[in-house]
């Protein structure tokens, strides 16, 4: 016997069993960010002086260009999933891939940023606010390669079951869109909190 | 377990016309059904808890005849003589909690008896992700794994009391590491697996089951996966910044000008150990409410069936355990009256938790009044199910003084507590997990445990946990510490309450010995047990009435049922039989 709804929406809750897993999973990533900021403004109001981030010497130019490529990789994974509701693999496949390039980029231009600090000598155990950057940077990190490995399934072999249910297909991606829109948030957080602030 | 569930019955009515056959490895092992899974968690758990209570008993050898060589395992301890040295104390009592907590009651509660049961109770061919289920099973074993490995890490497991609290935890041997890491499969396991129960009893509700005609049990679960949902992540925030304190060094949990052993800590500081004890509680008192609203829902199924009639208050109790679990997240720092947090801060949290106390009271009540006027059937399940309820009282009603600053100055840290929360989980939780597994039991197998044995098991475990808890109120009062090597031997204001010592400790074997007739029945009933009918309690819920026993391997159902009344039509007047299957049209009489 089949699971239901694990393509279509229930029609009285109105979404199918992924998308309500989904934001479910979402609603606990929050309380684990809640977490870390909580921790975060704990630290700093307890602190008896807080450095800049930018006196600390982290670039804020790189990490606004940062944020610039994960704005657009959110919008090329709505473009991916768009092309699929209009059914056109090609176009599909041109979004998902920019998003990916953009993620890819993302953490490069992340590990040019992190080489400067160890080339000063700035770690972890620095100071509390290197410890906290580089555990809230360095988990979103992972959420970012996590989000690699699922998009670049999606974009590679995962498109196999397009051909057999283009549907349940299409809400993958949207399901891994979702995912990737969390990851884009909690950077636009992250980024005024460490380096502006 | 899982061997008769396939063979007991075959696959009558299957609604596939074809399923090919799973090899070994993929029905047994690394199973995607919901049921076996189930199995697979109640079983590990079960052992869980036995390791957990062994090592309980070490302790309580340690507490009562201190300083005296530990017969049978004091071989570990060549070089003291044969008696425990105080290090391995430390690390009996952290693993104890830990163990019981992480590893064994919630895994019971949730993982085993929530697996098996939610997806049967609410009509549904298996859990939504079964893949996903089984990731948590797994996830949860390796972590399970990982804990008891860290025995054998330089330095022994973790050692700084199951709370983990900086600074000690910080600087503690590498066992402290492993715990972490333990403690984040867990952690994942747990997320799976209440995404996995929140989605399945969303969508999967069979047709005209409603939320209003859900058994209570399916409501205690929806409301537990809630709780481990959002409160465990910020023990996983927690988790890692311990994790990047004691790997990377940095300060989250270590004040500036630590000294550690007359030495200044080698440290940046600036950190906060309360820092830790908010984050940790954050989880840790909604953690309360998941290991024991479980336990509300199984006893509210036991006591429905075996009084015959319905539940009195089912709505009550619906919005009792939804507010419960709200207010949960809101009391927590009533755990840390104690750290000089400031008085604003202990008066919000002790008002919460007298509000708090209401729905709980609300509960308990609406189970009493359930038995008023009822022809009670005392099957065994129903002894658990009458024992749990005053002894949960007597938990929850300890636990007031705790809840009230002025009252917990005195008492915090002593054996008032361990008493009070052990009430609560001991012969609250665990009594509702054996009522539990007595009543379903038939379910699972197709064969009834038996009858002697079960009512042995209950009496004298009734007796001997009384024996082990109650004399601790005493103590506490007196002011005895909890976390005494020596049981307080060498306190002056300990010794007129001392000679309690060896009688809990004495009752805390007995009752070891209580449960041979429990690992006897179950093992013995599995295979020799009497085969009872489909519905052998005359029970009105779906797991029961509309399917067989066990149920079938694939899918559960025949057919998917259709509800048509609420989950408790005991005694319907004119109707054919004193029960009404929800799933049961009546004849116009």
């Amino acid at each position: 016997m089949d699971i239901p709804y694990t393509v279509e929406a229930r029609p009285d809750t109105g979404v199918y069993n992924a998308k309500l897993g989904i934001w479910l999973f979402l609603a606990s990533e929050v309380m684990l960010f809640g977490a870390l900021f909580s921790t975060y403004i704990l630290l700093r109001t307890g602190a008896e002086s807080w450095p800049h981030g930018r006196d600390l010497g982290l670039n804020v130019p790189l990490a606004t260009l940062n944020t610039m490529v994960l704005i657009a990789s959110s919008v090329t994974v709505v473009l991916s999933w768009a092309s699929l509701r209009l059914n056109d693999l090609k176009k599909y496949r041109l979004y998902m891939g920019l998003t990916l390039l953009c993620a890819l980029g993302f953490l490069v231009i992340k590990y040019f940023e992190y080489m400067e600090k160890f080339h000063h000598g700035h770690y972890p155990s620095f100071n509390t606010f290197f410890a906290i950057y580089f555990t809230l940077t360095g988990l979103h990190g992972l959420h970012v390669l996590g989000g690699i490995v699922v998009n670049g399934y999606l974009w590679g072999p995962g498109v196999k079951l397009w051909h057999r249910d283009p549907q349940r297909f299409t809400n993958r991606v949207e399901v891994a869109g979702l995912y990737w829109h969390f990851v884009d948030l909690v950077w636009i957080f992250l980024f005024p909190v460490l380096y502006l602030l | 377990m899982a061997l008769v569930d396939e063979h007991a019955h075959p696959h009558v009515g299957h609604a596939e016309g074809h399923h090919e056959e799973l090899g070994f490895w993929r029905k047994y092992v690394f199973s995607q059904d919901h049921k076996v899974i189930g199995i697979q968690y109640g079983i590990t758990a079960l052992l869980f808890l036995f390791f957990g209570f062994t090592l309980m008993m070490m302790m309580r050898w340690a507490i009562a005849f201190p300083g005296k060589p530990i017969p049978l395992v004091g071989g570990m301890f060549q070089e003291m003589g044969g008696v425990m040295p105080p290090e391995f104390y430390n690390q009996l009592g952290a693993m104890h909690g830990t163990i019981m907590v992480f590893l064994g009651i919630v895994p019971l509660a949730v993982g085993a008896f929530g697996n098996y049961l939610v997806p049967l109770q609410i009509g549904a061919p298996d859990m939504a992700f079964p893949k996903l289920n089984m990731a948590s099973y797994w996830s949860y074993f390796v972590g399970g794994v990982l804990m008891l490995s860290s025995f054998w890490m330089p330095g022994g497991a973790a050692q700084s009391g199951w709370t983990s609290y900086p600074p000690l935890a910080d600087i503690a041997p590498p066992g402290q590491t492993m715990w972490l890491i333990a403690m984040l499969c867990l952690i994942i396991s747990s997320l799976l697996g209440s995404a996995n129960f929140i989605v399945t009893i969303i969508q999967l509700r069979a047709p005209g089951l409603t939320w209003m005609r859900l058994p209570f049990f399916v409501w205690a679960q929806f409301v537990t996966s809630f709780l481990l949902l959002l409160a465990f992540p910020p023990l996983q925030a927690a988790a890692v910044l311990q994790f990047m304190d004691r790997v990377a060094h940095t300060s989250f949990f270590l004040p500036s000008g630590l000294v550690v052993s007359g030495q200044q800590l080698a440290v940046s500081g600036g950190g906060s150990p309360l820092l830790w004890q908010h984050l940790f509680w954050f989880l840790a008192h909604p953690e309360v409410y998941v290991l024991i609203l479980p336990a509300f829902g199984i006893i509210a199924e036991v006591i429905a069936n075996n009084t015959r009639k319905p539940l009195w208050g089912y709505r009550s109790l619906v919005y009792a355990v939804v507010f419960l679990g709200f207010m949960s997240f809101i009391v927590w720092a009533h755990h840390m009256f104690m750290t000089g947090m400031g008085t604003a801060m202990s008066t919000f949290f002790q008002t919460t938790t007298m509000i708090i106390s209401i729905p709980s009271v609300i509960v308990l009540t609406a189970l009493i009044i359930s038995l008023w006027g009822a022809s009670i059937r005392y099957t065994v399940p129903m002894l658990f199910a009458l024992a749990f309820l005053p002894m949960f009282a007597i938990g929850g009603l300890t636990g007031l003084p705790l809840g009230l600053a002025p009252t917990d100055i005195h008492l915090h840290d002593t054996y008032y507590v361990i008493g009070h929360f052990h009430y609560v989980v001991a012969p609250g939780t665990i009594f509702a997990m054996f009522a539990g597994l007595y009543y379903w039991f038939p379910k699972v197998t197709g064969r009834k445990m038996n009858d002697l044995l079960g009512k042995i098991h209950f009496w004298l475990s009734l007796v001997f946990i009384n024996g082990v808890f109650m004399p601790m109120f005493i103590q506490g009062l007196a002011g005895v510490s909890r976390r005494l090597y020596d049981g307080g031997a060498s306190y002056s204001h300990a010794q007129p309450v001392l000679e309690w010592n060896v009688f809990m400790s004495v009752s805390a074997w007995l009752l070891a010995v209580a449960q041979v007739p429990f690992i006897i029945n179950f093992f013995w009933s599995m295979f020799k047990g009497k085969r009872v009918g489909d519905n052998y309690w005359d029970a009105t819920t779906l797991e029961w009435s509309a399917t067989t026993s066990p149920p079938l391997a694939h899918g559960n159902f025949a057919e998917i049922p259709t509800v048509v009344r609420g989950p408790y039509d005991y005694s319907v007047p004119g109707a054919p039989r004193d029960f009404v299957p929800q799933h049961e049209k009546l004849q116009e009489a």
